[in-house]
């Protein structure tokens, strides 16, 4: 019999016991709120089945992704592998159409531009001119405003979460209601306009925006302890006013799911921050924490074992 | 100039809804009145200009019209990037208003002296500058940087009403302000009110132009004749003369293969003597002084 827990039914023992810890140590925070446990099962809600088939896209687009990068010689595939889960969950899931998605950590733009093909929110036609001349779709995303579902175009750090949260500002002039998620990486947060925008959202009770940081721990060339340490990273953000939630495992759907619903849970006016414990490179085993990755063309070899790492 | 551009401020406030004042924590005693004609809509972003330009270039996205604000220096050199990325190459309705343009703000000292602005903004695309030279131009100069949908820079100076010319509330981006035959004097800001006076002491005349935008279009036809007449051109400009007014004119010049006899440029020097003062003090070590602009003027005269 499986255990029951709100938001994540069906978790393997390990990932439970994974994301317990979690779930704890957020409630903690609340106040230390007893912790209780459903026996029981449950037939499989809409949600569940989406986010299962989330795991299909994201193999689909990870193959997509590789092929990209493959084709144009490219480098950033590890950064793009970090945040692939963040967003297609929100592309692909959570995402309503007049909602924003900012990606802050612009040199992750194949990472954003197959998640928003899946979503339907770019023509699948256009991936196939990633990189070439005369493209709407280069290494980072452009500022041309042609494609709109990509309102703002990035690659230069520090700008994503104050487009964002001009964006959730704007709502109290025009009456207008979306939500905006800007994904930050680890650079993000070395940015000082990056803790500009966050004191701003804070004090400004920006309750719409929502930060995802891409928590890798690694950064241009090297590790993020070793160059500026973050840590500890959700408490940064509390303290700026934001309701943060950690997930353990910022690559997998169900550990994203449960990080966004037990914020909205909480019905708060704050803005929200999920602090999203990554793996740069994701799912292919050489790339994976390494960080000549962030910069590194695949070979003919390492492309093959790259795919069949992920269509395993 | 600030006092004439806040009241335009709030007159703008009080009559379009979409338009939103931002300010870098910066107007004491100034902007009180377009505080309260715009209530929520004038927004303190706090010391944090980079942040205060890429909202504006949402609030922009969503179709509002903002303004930021803040001392000429603050506003541009620190968030250069926010403005060529967010504002600039995004093409988005934002206005930047600097006060204290040049030397502005003297005594306090290079870190609140803007004497590159222009320099630096004019080279991003769309990006266009308003440089009113008086008072009484400051509402047109406003009007017509708001008619420009996209990214531009108001930069105010400090500037005296000028009491020898008439009214300047129709806009032209190059501008005629006196007639005479010998010499062409062209001009960038409140500085010009120098050289207007020192031809005033010395009882003599020159065609007198201010340049209310840059980068130029083109050259005016009648700033042509002028110096097709005078073969004599003075340039004066509180901005060094690298990316400033000199050197936007000796692009149109050579373009149009116009080769006056004299062109001679005054401009910021910068610190050259590493000590501070006034706007006078720094105006008058640059040559920029009515005595130092006179003394050129002498010259050229006897050409």
């Amino acid at each position: 019999m499986r255990t029951f827990f709100p938001y994540q039914p069906y978790l393997s023992s390990s990932t439970l016991i994974h994301h317990l810890g979690s779930y704890r140590s957020f409630y903690g925070r609340l106040g230390g709120l007893i912790l209780v446990s459903h026996p029981g099962v449950k037939p499989k809600t809409q949600i569940e089945k989406n986010l299962e088939n989330l795991q299909k896209i994201r193999t689909e687009s990870a193959i997509e992704l590789l092929g990209l990068y493959k084709k144009a010689n490219a480098g950033h595939i590890a950064s793009s592998l970090s945040c692939l889960e963040i967003l297609i969950y929100l592309s692909c899931h959570k995402m309503k159409e007049s909602d924003y998605l900012i990606l802050s950590k612009g040199h992750a733009a194949c990472g954003l531009y197959v998640a928003l093909a899946q979503a339907g929110r770019l023509s699948k036609d256009l991936l196939s001119t990633y990189y070439a001349n005369g493209t709407m779709l280069a290494a980072h995303p452009s500022c041309s405003g042609k494609i709109p579902s990509i309102p703002f175009g990035t690659g230069s750090l520090g700008h994503g979460l104050s487009l964002a949260t001009g964006l959730v500002l704007s709502q109290q002039f025009t009456k207008k209601n979306f939500k905006v998620f800007a994904v930050l990486s680890d650079g993000d947060c070395n940015e000082g306009s990056t803790w500009e925008a966050a004191l701003f959202a804070g004090h400004h009770q920006l309750q719409n925006l929502h930060v995802i940081i891409d928590y890798n721990k690694l950064q241009g060339i090297g590790s993020t302890e070793s160059i500026l340490d973050m840590q500890p990273m959700n408490r940064k953000w509390e303290e700026f006013g934001f309701e943060t939630f950690v997930a353990e495992d910022g690559n997998d759907f169900d550990g994203l799911n449960l990080a966004f619903k037990s914020l909205e849970e909480l019905d708060s006016k704050k803005p929200k921050c999920i602090v999203a414990n990554t793996t740069k490179g994701h799912g292919v085993s050489f790339m994976q924490n390494r960080v000549e990755w962030h910069y590194l063309p695949m070979s003919e070899t390492e492309f093959k074992k790259a795919i069949e790492e992920t269509d395993a | 100039m600030r006092k004439e551009f806040s009241q335009w401020a709030e007159n703008r406030g009080r009559t379009y809804s979409d338009f939103i004042f931002l300010t870098g924590d910066l107007g004491f005693n100034a902007l009180e009145g377009v505080q309260e004609a715009m209530g929520p809509r004038f927004l303190n972003a706090g010391v944090s200009e980079q942040n205060m330009i890429s909202m504006a270039a949402a609030l922009a996205h969503q179709g509002l019209s903002p303004l930021c604000y803040s001392i000429a220096p603050f506003a541009v050199f620190r968030p250069a990037e926010q403005i060529r990325v967010d504002l600039c190459l995004h093409n988005m309705n934002v206005k930047i208003v600097g006060n204290g343009g040049g030397y502005g703000y003297g005594i306090m000292g290079p870190t609140h002296h803007a004497i590159e602005d222009i320099g630096v903004l004019s080279g991003f695309p769309k990006m266009k500058c308003f440089i009113p030279f008086c008072n009484s131009a400051v509402a047109s100069v406003a009007d017509e940087m708001m008619n420009y949908k996209g990214p531009s820079y108001l930069r105010l100076g400090y500037g005296v009403a000028p009491d020898t010319i008439e009214s300047f509330d129709i806009y032209h981006s190059i501008q005629k302000i006196k007639s005479g035959n010998n010499l062409t004097i062209i001009g960038l800001g409140p500085i010009i009110l120098n050289a207007l006076q020192a031809i005033d002491e010395l009882e003599q005349s020159a065609d007198c132009f201010v340049i209310n935008e840059l980068p130029i279009p083109e050259l005016s036809k009648t700033l042509r004749d002028s110096i097709l007449k005078t073969s004599k051109v003075l340039v004066i400009e509180e901005h060094v003369s690298r990316g400033g007014l000199a050197e936007h004119l000796a692009f149109h010049l050579c373009k149009m293969a116009i080769a006056p006899k004299i062109f001679v440029s005054h401009s910021a020097q910068g610190y050259p003597s590493g000590l501070s003062g006034n706007q006078v003090f720094h105006q008058t070590e640059s040559g920029l002084d009515k005595e130092s602009i006179k003394r050129t003027l002498v010259r050229l005269f006897n050409s």
